[in-house]
């Protein structure tokens, strides 16, 4: 049980990163290039070692690539959020807002999990978060109070990415099971810190959170949108053209 | 003499004295003004190279075949950002913006290194770049470190550390390939065979006929910018970069290429030079499409930049 855990927060990691590489030459600045492909970077570190140990935990013989390279898209339990593409930059940064908020207050809590290897993922990531999260705090700021521009697009992109948010907060048997023995962290528990921390950001902004959005969910039972089919498409390629060699 | 007339002629012995030492020159010490001119070309055109050297191997994020490959390519790929942003940096010293030098490259009026107008085909390309294209570099390079201008010198040390960090990894990335099945292999020869030329091209024109091209050997040696001409750091990166290519075990695409006992060098075959001037001109294969590329990342970006300085001059208005 707890490897599903893993994985579901290895995949969280993993498709985010994806999608952020895909944003490296093509960033407003070339600070942006830095911070999105840094940012990239600390999302596949995490994703690697939380796949690394849902493999071992798991005890099939599958490793980081195994589980990234060789699981179709029914497979993966990533949360929808972090699935969708990029749109313009506002709407990854709303994504960007949504997502870190939501990691911040999971890792924050996860550093006290019994499980030694999550507790220590957890401590490491929590800095890292620290930043994605700032990173796009300053940038909602900056664009919802920017030009009329930059705030009609980014009012667009947060009403883009709220319908997902929903997701993150929701439980499973998983979480159930494994948040009563303090291994995982029950993530109805983080809706509260994530909307006074997501709530602040957005009325320093002048932004309305979305009122009407209906939820949508489903990732994390491997019922995703259309859009992972093809980042996993793209992603998987080469490495299932050439099966078992090493790269 | 007039006082003015004197007053320049010691100002230029001054700049000399530097140079001839060995010297730095620093942002506030005078300089010609063909000097000035001259770095700012090279800077830019180096900050530039950069940042569209991004965009073919940032094509081979997506589909890295491992997770540890995907590691290290974003990072290499950020390095060069990184690398963009020093030199546009340095550049400033000499009194142009980033802006400035950003629209002088969207505009062709400045250029950058013409390898990166060939495409990353495979997998095995994105190995080839960081062994071949990263040699050249930091045999090009490397000579920098030494360069009379001071901010230039020191961010060309950074970058050669992290290039030569990113060499090795490339070399590393071929080495796993040629160690792997026949495919890998032939993909990796594949990738050799492509890039051995243009990587030979980076040093640009001969010796010979660089006067015919305006060539800048010269004058950029006396003023400490340059310190080998294009054919001795050529010939050094075929001399170094031989013996790796027999540890890899690909062979280069050169018949005539044989050492050379007398010389104490490799003898090689030239890169086709009209070709190379053909690239710069912008007829390579994948001139339009990068610089298309590079154009309508920042034209899609005026709207993020114009908001965030509205922001800042809001804030600082605010606060005072």
């Amino acid at each position: 049980m707890r490897d599903r855990y893993a994985l579901a927060l290895g995949d969280d990691a993993l498709v985010l990163a994806q999608r952020l590489g895909e944003w490296v030459a093509r960033a407003p600045e070339l600070e942006e290039d830095v911070a999105l492909a840094n940012i990239a970077l600390d999302l596949l570190g995490q994703a690697r070692t939380l796949l690394t140990y849902a493999g071992e935990l798991e005890g099939a013989g599958r490793d980081e690539d195994v589980l990234a390279y060789w699981r179709d898209d029914r497979d993966f339990r990533n949360v929808l959020l972090v699935e969708l593409p990029n749109g313009d930059f506002a709407v990854t940064m709303a994504r960007q807002l949504l997502f870190a908020a939501y990691q911040y207050e999971l890792y924050d809590r996860l550093r006290a999990s019994t499980d030694d290897t999550l507790a220590a993922v957890a401590g490491k990531a929590v800095k890292e978060v620290h930043y994605h999260r700032d990173h796009a705090t300053q940038w909602v700021l900056r664009l919802g109070d920017g030009t009329d521009e930059s705030h009609r697009r980014m009012a667009e992109g947060l009403r883009a990415v709220w319908p997902y948010a929903d997701e993150l907060f929701d439980g499973d048997d998983v979480t159930a099971a494994l948040s009563a023995e303090g291994v995982a962290v029950d993530p109805a528990t983080l809706r509260e810190p994530w909307t006074a921390y997501v709530g602040g950001v957005l009325a320093e902004a002048g932004l309305e959170p979305p009122a009407d959005a209906t939820p949508r969910r489903g990732g994390r039972r491997g019922l995703h949108t259309e859009q992972l089919g093809y980042l996993l498409a793209e992603m998987q390629h080469l490495h299932r053209s050439h099966p078992g060699v090493t790269w | 003499m007039a006082p003015t007339d004197q007053r320049a002629d010691e100002r230029e012995a001054a700049f000399y004295a530097i140079v001839d030492s060995d010297g730095r020159i620093e942002p506030r010490d005078d300089m010609p003004e063909a000097y000035r001119r001259t770095l700012v070309r090279q800077i830019a055109q180096h900050a530039h190279s950069e940042i569209i050297g991004m965009q073919p191997e940032g094509n081979w994020i997506s589909r890295a075949p491992s997770l540890r490959r995907k590691a290290i390519l974003l990072a290499k790929v950020q390095d060069e950002a990184g690398h963009g942003l020093y030199l546009y940096a340095a550049a400033e010293t000499l009194g142009v913006s980033r802006d400035q030098l950003l629209d002088l490259l969207h505009t062709r009026k400045q250029k950058y290194s013409s390898i990166f107008n060939y495409p990353t085909l495979t997998w095995a390309d994105v190995g080839a770049i960081g062994w071949l294209v990263d040699g050249a570099a930091i045999t090009n390079q490397v000579p920098l470190t030494r360069c009379s201008y001071g901010p230039y010198a020191r961010a060309m040390v950074r970058i050669c550390k992290e290039e030569s960090f990113h060499q090795r990894q490339g070399f590393e990335a071929l080495l796993t390939l040629t160690r792997g099945t026949p495919a890998q292999k032939a993909m990796a020869q594949d990738a050799l065979d492509r890039w051995w030329y243009p990587s030979l091209a980076m040093f640009g024109p001969p010796d010979s006929g660089e006067q015919v091209s305006g060539g800048h050997t010269e004058q950029s040696m006396r003023w400490g910018i340059k310190r080998f001409s294009n054919d001795e750091l050529r010939q050094r990166f075929v001399d170094m970069t031989v013996p790796q290519s027999e540890v890899l075990g690909l062979s280069i695409p050169d018949p005539d290429l044989r050492w050379n006992e007398e010389r104490g060098h490799y003898d090689f075959t030239a890169p086709d030079y009209d070709e190379l001037f053909r690239v710069i001109k912008g007829d390579g294969p994948c001139n339009a499409q990068r610089l298309e590329h590079r154009v309508t990342a920042h034209a899609d970006g005026a709207w993020v930049r114009e908001a965030a300085a509205a922001y800042a001059s809001k804030k600082r208005e605010q606060a005072a």
